[in-house]
Order: C-alpha cells, then structure tokens, then sequence
C-alpha cells in the first residue's frame, strides 16, 4: 500500500519536483503545517520582513532567471499584502506562484481569526487561483499552477490551502504532462502563429519605406532576443525598447533607438510616430507608449505579435494581427522573409528613412545642464556614474518615478534580463526586494537597485532580510527629499502649487538606517564625492550597501509627453527646444 | 413598453453563450470581468450541460459590438472558460419562464385565466384575492404576457433570464426528420 503522507508534504514535495530552490515568504497561523516539511527540504526559504517584500521578490527573482518565484505566506493579512505583488507580476506578466494558509475548510465563512476571501479578492490580479479543498488534490493543483504561471502569457497564480487541507493525509500522486492537460481543457494557449499571417507580415515588411519594430517586453518572455536581433539585422529596421524590453535589444546596437513613450527620448518617440509600419513583437500599445491613441502613428500599418488574443485589436485594430510565441513567430516571419528574398523580390530602400532617425538622433540626445560647481548634485550625473562604474554583468533594479525613468534612460542594457522594475502597476517599494530576489536568482551577478527616498521609505525594512540571509546587494537612493515625479508634474501642471510632495530633507537618516540594518551606509552631497562612493560600494561584497546621492530636487525627467498629449508634441528640455523643427 | 424588455427590443443586445468547466467560483470570475469594464449583464442562466463536468452560462449583455469582442477575449483568458459563442439572436433559439402573482378579486379572475390560456400558460396557484400563472416561451413573447398582466396589479413576478441554442440550419433540420420517420 501507498504510504500516506500529509497534504503538507504533499505541497513541498510538489515544489521540490517542480524544481522550486527558494522560496521567500513569512509563516503564520494557517500556514504552519506547511512549514514544518520544509525544515527538511532543500529548498532555501528566506523569511522576508513583510508578506509585500516576498512578493516582489519573487518577481525579481523571476524577472532574471525566467524561472517562476515562489512565495509562501498565511491567511488573512498576510494575503492582502500578497495583493500588490500579485496585481505587479499581473500587470507585467511576470510567471509566479503564490501560496497562501487558509482557515480550515470547516471555518470558512465564519469570519474566524485571519481569515479572508483570498481567492475572491485575488481574483482579479491573477492569471488563475484556486483554492484547494482536499489534501489529495494538491501535487495536481501545484502542477496546474506552474503550468499556467509559465506558459501562454505568463503570470502569477495563486493556491489557498486550508489549514485541514495541509494536515490531512493524503495517496500521493504525481500527475502526468497527460493529466494537467486534461484537467485544463480551456486552457489551450496558442504559440506558432498562422502562417498566412506570417506570409503577410513578410511581405509588408519589405513593402515598408519607413518601419519600426516596436518589441516589448514579450521579447524577453518569449526568450526572442536572438531572434530579434537576427530580424533587426535581416531588414536593416530601427528597434524601439519599452519600458518592459529594455536589454531586449542592445543600446549599443546601431539599429537601437532606446525607450519610447512618455519619458523616452525623442528619437524613439518620433520613429514610431512617423512610421509607415510598426512590427510590434511582444507589446501592447500602454497608453504609456501611446500618448493620445487617436494621433498615435497615424500613417503606420501594424503588424501585431502577441500570444494574448486579447491584445489583438484591444488599443489599435492591427493590419496583421499574429497570436503565437515571440521567438517562434519571429523566426517564421525570419523565414519567411528569406524566402521572398530569395524568390527576387527585392526590400524597399529605406536608407532615407534611416538618415532621417540618424539627424533626429544627432540633434535630440539625452541631455541635462552639467553641474556648475557649488551646485546641488544631479542625478542623471549620479547614474551615469553608476553605469560607467558598473561590473560587466550587473542587474538594475529600480522603484518607481523619476529614478526610474532616468534609470532607463541613462544606463546602458545591452544584455537581456538585466532590467528589472515594475512597469504596469508603478509599484513604489518595489526595487528594493525585487532586487534581493534578483541576487537570489543570480547570485554570480552585481545587483544595484536604484531607488527615491520616497520608494526606499515603503519597503527599506527587507534589507535586514538581505542581511541576515546573506544576500549583498547595493543601493542607490536618489535623495530629493520629495516624491519627485509628483512634484514634477505640481510644478508643471498645477502651476508649482507643491501639495504633499516634501518629505523631509533630514529624516530619517539613511545612513543610519542602513548601518541599523547591517549595511554599509555611505552619503554623497557633491560631484566629487560621486566615484569614490561608487568603488567603495562596487568593492564591497559581503554585505549590502547603501549610498544616499542628495541631489537636485528641481531636476525635471525629460523628454516628456504629457497624460492626453500627443506624441507629436513632446517636451523636449527645454535648452533643446529651439531645434524643435528637426523633428518634423 | 415594459422596463424589462429592453433586451428583446434592442439592437445591440447580444447573446453569449459560455461553456464553463463545472466548478465552485466559476460564476464569480465570469461575472466579475463583465462587472470590472463597467458592462451590465441583462440576464443571465446557468445549468450544468449534458456533460456533468461542464455547465453552461447564457449571458445577455446590452453592449455595442466592438467592447464586446474585447471581454470575449478576457472572458477566453479565465483558464475555466471551456468555448464561448456569441448566439445572433435570428439565428437561435431563445426559450424563458416568467412566474407572476397577480392580484385580482375573485369576479375578475376569469380575465387572467383567460389571458393566460390565450398565451398557452400555465395556472400554478389560486387564492382569493390573487393568482400565480406561469408562461415558458420566447422572450417577446414573454414581454406581451407581463405588460397585459400589468394591467391587473402583478404583485411578484420573476424570469429566469434566457437559455439559448442555435438554430439548426436547414438541412440538418431536415435530416432530423427524416431521420424521425425511418424510425
């Protein structure tokens, strides 16, 4: 006979097959059963601060190896804080599981002791959630996860496990490829795209005379960035990286024009605007990107890669819509092109085209007023220091608002999986644990996280996580002593009425705070302090590091299209607006 | 004309019918996408099918077409959502069931048996001062039937929201009953 064993080790010996290696997360009440199978695991837990921080986490330990993140926490409280993350991994489809302790099966509906409707209010931040009411269906609903989590658009998914559910014994079986499949018979995602489609997309393509591939992050889920590059190179075509794909394609690549949208540069801004085709890979036109949709690319047919139907036509109806898997279409439409090429036919001359991009980029690059000595330090100077002074290798992680954008604009990712930020959601708080979970992920690798003194302030306490569980990483805290990106727009859109935007210049002391925590503190208040900081904290690397930039707090991000502008009319700095006309 | 029978009398109602994989909180997460992009659904009924595993879910939903195409798609995203059709109400068939209690003195009764004969009910229940009748049948005809009871004071009434099937097209309509007579 079968030995029985609990729906508890049920559940770990599922992860454990599921080649799970960490799991970050915080016991509790309801979840207890659970934790007791796991002293004898191999997998690594790490028990984080905040039920918030396991989440992002395990974002970022996911964002980095491609792998989903795992994190375990209890009932009630501890899975409304599970609600952030879950809503961040949904908004940037990032593969993750999350399992939360239920009140007994017998006590659910009795408003006991921490209980909560998790599945209920989950709902609608994951890509599927269940909440499993036998011990012996455990190892099928943990292989349903993972396969729904990783596959498709991926996403995050949530298992509720009653307390009873974790105690009860169980016949333990593990479920073939055969029977998830048949237990999922809505779930079919489709992957290979339809090749008359594919056939079209060829020959528009090489129709174009002013094209642009538009990649989104769905090149990095779909592991396409070879494959992007190859098509890139074939056609000779500019790429544009959002937000989500930055590192997708390399900033040192003479065809990459770097992020677009509303705080991208103008040069990408202006290409898509201008395009006559847009070979949208992977991304789903954010009103981010956009700017106002009804003057978005006005003369440019789409072709649209997406393996979310639902992407199709849901912000602009595409000319060639193609649902399937990124690098499987873009290696058909590869193909495919070869083949008319082959056939005679010949691609359009897009060399004027080309030389157009090339004066927008000579005359729009990136620019900030270099510091005048005895002024306050500006932060792009700070990134920019940080970048060049950065190990071969390293992985950016940053939280949200200007840091972020000038994060993105400023370093150079010219190798994939080396960007992580939360991009759909704009969780603030979220780079510091992302980054602890990217270490985790890739412990060979320099982990930065930049971070404002307002994000830094929301999720900090992790950082006695990475220093009890030993995980280095570094941070870079753009002090402004106010919530920047609000102040940004109070001072442009709300005639410079600053309404809950200052923080405080003095508190709390980061310095302090971070030594507090176990890790070295450092502050720099002027230019020259700026490198010597930066080689203490690269030189540093058994332990986390905390250096505090106190920088410009009138520092604007530009170029800039405001919410409802058109992208025809992005602010540029205001020091390059008189060459405005260039952009026509 | 009835509050009720916008459906019936609107162009751009639309019938989706959703096959669902036979589980708790299923319902919730179908409901809940049409609730989160602000859609109401007009009606809605939901049984189990012929396959104990899968339940159908026949959603009347009073939208323009093109956000509609948009939640099929989300709705084809939830992971329990089996096949989804959109039903063109000229091309299917429609069946619902009204329950009414009217209130009617007992002199005047004969009006409603009478109403309710001419329409094919049904008479579930009599008391003094009232009567229950019940009418199955297509939605419009359903919608005539309430607005005549009105007249008499309807004191409770419910429908159960439409169930719908395509039409079988002609051919197969004819093969069925050739089929019928050879048996």
């Amino acid at each position: 006979m079968t030995q029985k064993i609990t729906g508890a080790q049920a559940l770990i010996r599922a992860l454990e097959l599921e080649n799970v290696d960490t799991i970050f997360g915080l016991p509790g009440g309801c979840i207890l059963p659970a934790y007791d199978p796991l002293l004898d695991s191999p997998i690594r837990h790490i028990l984080v601060r905040h039920e918030q921080g396991a989440g992002h986490m395990a974002e970022g330990y996911a964002h980095v190896t491609g792998r989903p993140g795992v994190a375990m926490v209890t009932s009630g409280p501890a899975a409304t804080n599970m609600v952030t993350p879950l809503c961040d991994a949904y908004m940037d489809s990032i593969p993750m599981i999350c399992i939360t302790g239920q009140v007994p099966t017998t006590a659910i509906g009795t408003d006991a002791f921490q209980e909560c409707d998790t599945v209920g209010i989950t709902r609608s931040v994951t890509k599927h959630n269940e909440l499993i009411m036998s011990a012996d269906d455990v190892p099928l609903m943990v292989r349903q996860a993972f396969h729904i989590a990783t596959t498709g658009r991926p996403g995050p998914v949530l298992l509720d496990l009653p307390k009873d559910v974790l105690q009860n014994p169980m016949t333990w079986h593990w479920p073939s490829d055969e029977e998830v499949l048949d237990s999922l018979p809505g779930y079919k995602p489709v992957t290979k795209g339809h090749p008359r489609m594919i056939k079209e997309a060829a020959r528009m393509i090489l129709d174009a005379r002013q094209p642009v591939i538009y990649a989104g992050g769905g090149i990095l889920k779909a592991r396409a960035a070879d494959a992007l590059r190859e098509l890139a190179e074939l056609i000779d075509t500019p790429v544009v990286t959002t937000l989500m794909a930055r590192g997708a394609f390399p900033d040192d690549h003479p065809l990459c024009l770097g992020m677009p949208g509303m705080h991208g540069n103008a040069t990408a801004i202006t290409a898509l605007q201008k395009s006559d085709l847009l070979i949208t890979l992977g991304a789903r036109f954010d009103d981010r990107i956009t700017g106002k949709v009804a003057t978005f690319a006005p003369d440019a047919k789409i072709i649209h890669v997406d393996i979310d139907p639902a992407e199709q036509g849901k912000v602009r109806r595409p000319d060639v819509p193609i649902v399937g898997d990124c690098r499987l279409v873009i290696e058909e439409i590869i193909k495919a092109i070869k083949d008319l090429l082959n056939g005679g036919e010949k691609q359009q001359d897009i060399s004027a085209w080309k030389s157009r991009v090339s004066g927008w980029r000579e005359q729009f690059p990136l620019y900030y007023p270099t510091n005048e000595p005895g002024e306050a330090l500006k932060p792009q100077y700070c990134l920019e220091q940080l970048r060049d002074s950065a190990p071969e290798g390293t992985i950016l992680c940053s939280g949200v608002g200007q840091h972020q954008m000038w994060s993105s604009q400023y370093w150079k990712f010219n190798e994939p999986y080396t960007w992580v930020n939360s991009g759909g959601l704009g969780t603030m708080g979220f780079s510091v644990p992302a980054a602890i979970g990217a270490k985790v992920g890739r412990p060979d690798r320099t982990v930065w996280a930049v971070d404002g003194d307002g994000c830094f302030q929301m999720t900090a306490q992790e950082l006695v996580t990475a220093s009890v569980e030993r995980i280095p990483i570094k941070v870079a805290i753009l002090n402004n002593s106010y919530l920047g990106m609000v102040r940004q727009w109070q001072e442009m859109f709300y005639e410079e009425r600053y309404s809950e935007v200052y923080l405080s210049p003095e508190l709390p002391d980061f310095v302090k705070w971070a030594e507090s925590m176990g890790c070295i503190g450092i502050r720099v208040e002027s230019p020259e302090e700026v490198q010597p900081a930066i080689e203490k904290a690269n030189s540093i690397d058994d332990r986390s590091v905390v250096v505090e930039f106190r920088v410009d707090a009138g520092e604007k991000v530009f170029p800039m299209v405001p919410a409802g502008f058109s992208n025809d009319d992005v602010l540029l700095h205001p020091d390059q607006n008189n060459r405005r006309e260039f952009l026509r | 004309m009835s509050t009720n029978s916008y459906a019936s009398s609107h162009p751009a109602h639309h019938i989706l019918s959703v096959l669902v994989q036979n589980r708790p909180g299923v319902l919730a997460r179908v409901a809940g996408l049409f609730a989160r992009r602000g859609y109401n659904i007009f009606s809605l009924a939901v049984a189990p099918t012929e396959d104990p595993m899968l339940s159908r879910i026949t959603i009347v939903v009073d939208v323009e077409s093109s956000p509609l195409e948009q939640v099929v798609k989300q709705l084809f995203k939830l992971v329990d959502v089996v096949k989804i059709s959109e039903l063109d109400p000229r091309r299917s068939v429609e069946r619902e069931l009204l329950m009414a209690t009217v209130r009617v003195p007992a002199e005047d009764r004969g009006q409603v048996v009478e109403l309710t004969n001419i329409f094919e009910g049904k008479i579930l229940a009599v008391g003094v001062e009232a009567i229950t009748v019940s009418l199955e049948g297509s939605p419009d005809k359903l919608d005539d039937f309430e607005e005549l009871l009105r007249g008499y004071g309807i004191v409770e009434l419910q429908r159960t929201g439409r169930v719908a099937l395509p039409k079988l097209d002609k051919e197969a309509r004819l093969k069925a009953a050739k089929h019928g007579k050879a048996s």
